[in-house]
């Protein structure tokens, strides 16, 4: 990746995740469904993990949870501290796996709100909130999954139209794109074998 | 290279959480005037008309599901509210009940206290059934023998007079009102003379009571609202003979306009009775009308 690509993914991604900030407070956070709100920051730090890897899901929840954090009059720190581990998690499942199936985002969406609303609740118990932990918060932290889940490829599909065209290139197509020459184990046995008697010849 | 991308990526993701934790531990520690409060006050201030503004542009899209989303609660909302309506109908038809029946009482104790009735052995019951049409019959009580009450009771009801227990059993009670046909008792006009006569139901008109064989004087000091008790006439020489209904219990009040005349020509006056028999709820019964 060269640095005006760099570049141009950054400003993307700070534009994406200024705008996820301020759509949540002002509009998301504000339709209850089910009783509870969606909570599209999550899905925003998972996709951008996905699509542009570790680092920048890294960098990019924690200015998302810090942003969140002090627009929301939270205790700043904790939402970052989660959204940093949503983020490169995200990204390292991409580079390890390199999933390609279409409902990969909705799964890794529906762990990405789980995580941060066990989290959360772990961390303020932690903080010595004083909120009893009871079913009412596993009901709540289990129907904003499954709200999350409703949502969560409609953002990621918009995520990367937003940051597709700075997005690095995929590192597993160059190699594939060599297995398109003779040494392909995807051509055909009688091909490979008229190229190797021809060498010998 | 690789190992040196992997060292940068991981000092990287340590910075972040370490970052993080301070921020966090020092914002935790610190009171709601440091630094770090302050500074989340400032940058929330100079964000908040970004948010206004987006909020005012986004409201549409905010309004339409909520729209939607109040629709499809509506269904549900509607049997709450229709359940709750119902539960505070019934409780609003219980403490007006009970207003009601406070309201009696209250007037009952009144008429207690001002004609010294307690010593009767007043035993209060509640009105168990009575007749929408032949209101001015009789009515059931839910008190009888088990609390002491016995056949010719005299029942007061707040007002005044009302009848007396016909049918006793256990625990309850049948009570002729005096509006009932053949239903009589000694009366006297209070004030003037005391004139003294036989009080009965008007024929073809229950709602109304005529005061019957006046003595030729009973003209004399008569006049309107002139109040009408039991007269309690009794044998001092022979304890057998009493009337049931101790004296001076209110009955009701001479109605007539012109009592000179109605008396002049028929030696009888109208009276109004005091108690309204077509809402009664709360009765006493005098246990011990003769006492002593």
């Amino acid at each position: 990746m060269n640095n005006d690509t760099n570049v141009q993914l950054a400003l993307r991604i700070a534009v994406v995740a200024f705008f996820a900030v301020v759509i949540q407070v002002s509009m998301v956070s504000q339709i209850s469904l089910f009783g509870v709100t969606a909570d599209i920051t999550p899905l925003v730090v998972m996709s951008i993990g996905l699509l542009a890897g570790p680092m920048p899901g890294a960098i990019s929840g924690f200015a998302i949870g810090m942003f969140m954090d002090i627009v929301t009059f939270q205790t700043v720190g904790v939402t970052s501290l989660l959204f940093i581990t949503v983020g490169y998690w995200s990204g390292r499942m991409r580079e390890l796996r390199d999933p390609s199936h279409g409902l990969i985002p909705l799964a890794m969406g529906a762990i990405a709100t789980l995580f941060t609303g066990v989290g959360l609740a772990v961390i303020e118990f932690l903080l010595g909130v004083d909120a009893p932990v009871s079913w009412l918060l596993i009901q709540q932290i289990v129907l904003q999954v499954l709200v999350n889940c409703l949502v969560a490829l409609p953002v990621y599909e918009v995520v990367r139209r937003l940051l597709y065209r700075a997005l690095p290139r995929d590192p597993r197509a160059r190699r594939r794109r060599a297995y398109t020459t003779s040494l392909s184990p995807l051509q055909q046995p009688s091909e490979r074998l008229g190229r190797a008697r021809a060498r010998t010849r | 290279m690789h190992d040196k991308q992997i060292r940068r990526r991981r000092a990287v993701l340590v910075l972040l959480v370490v970052i993080s934790l301070a921020l966090l531990t020092d914002y935790f520690g610190e009171r709601s005037t440091g630094p770090l409060h302050s500074i989340q006050r400032g940058i929330a201030t100079v964000l908040s008309p970004l948010q206004s503004g987006a909020s005012t542009v986004l409201s549409p899209v905010r309004d339409v599901a909520g729209y939607i989303s109040s629709t499809v609660n509506a269904k549900s909302q509607l049997k709450r509210t229709e359940a709750e309506n119902n539960k505070l109908t019934t409780e609003l038809a219980a403490a007006q009940y009970e207003i009601n029946q406070y309201k009696q009482a209250d007037l009952l104790g009144k008429l207690d206290t001002n004609y010294s009735l307690q010593s009767y052995g007043l035993k209060t019951a509640n009105v168990i059934e009575a007749d929408p049409v032949l209101w001015w019959r009789t009515i059931k009580v839910d008190q009888g023998t088990s609390s002491g009450v016995e056949l010719n009771d005299p029942v007061v009801a707040p007002g005044g007079l009302i009848g007396d227990v016909t049918d006793v059993g256990s625990n309850y009670a049948n009570v002729s009102l005096l509006t009932s046909p053949n239903f009589s008792v000694g009366a006297m006009i209070e004030g003037g003379n005391n004139s003294r006569g036989l009080l009965q139901p008007e024929v073809g008109n229950p709602s109304t009571l005529t005061l019957i064989d006046l003595p030729n004087s009973a003209a004399n000091g008569l006049a309107a609202k002139q109040l009408v008790v039991t007269s309690g006439i009794s044998d001092p020489n022979n304890s057998a003979i009493s009337s049931l209904y101790p004296p001076g219990i209110p009955i009701g009040t001479v109605s007539s306009a012109n009592p000179q005349n109605s008396v002049l020509t028929s030696q009888t006056v109208q009276v109004t009775p005091l108690v309204d028999f077509q809402h009664l709820s709360v009765v006493q019964i005098l246990t011990r009308p003769r006492r002593g």
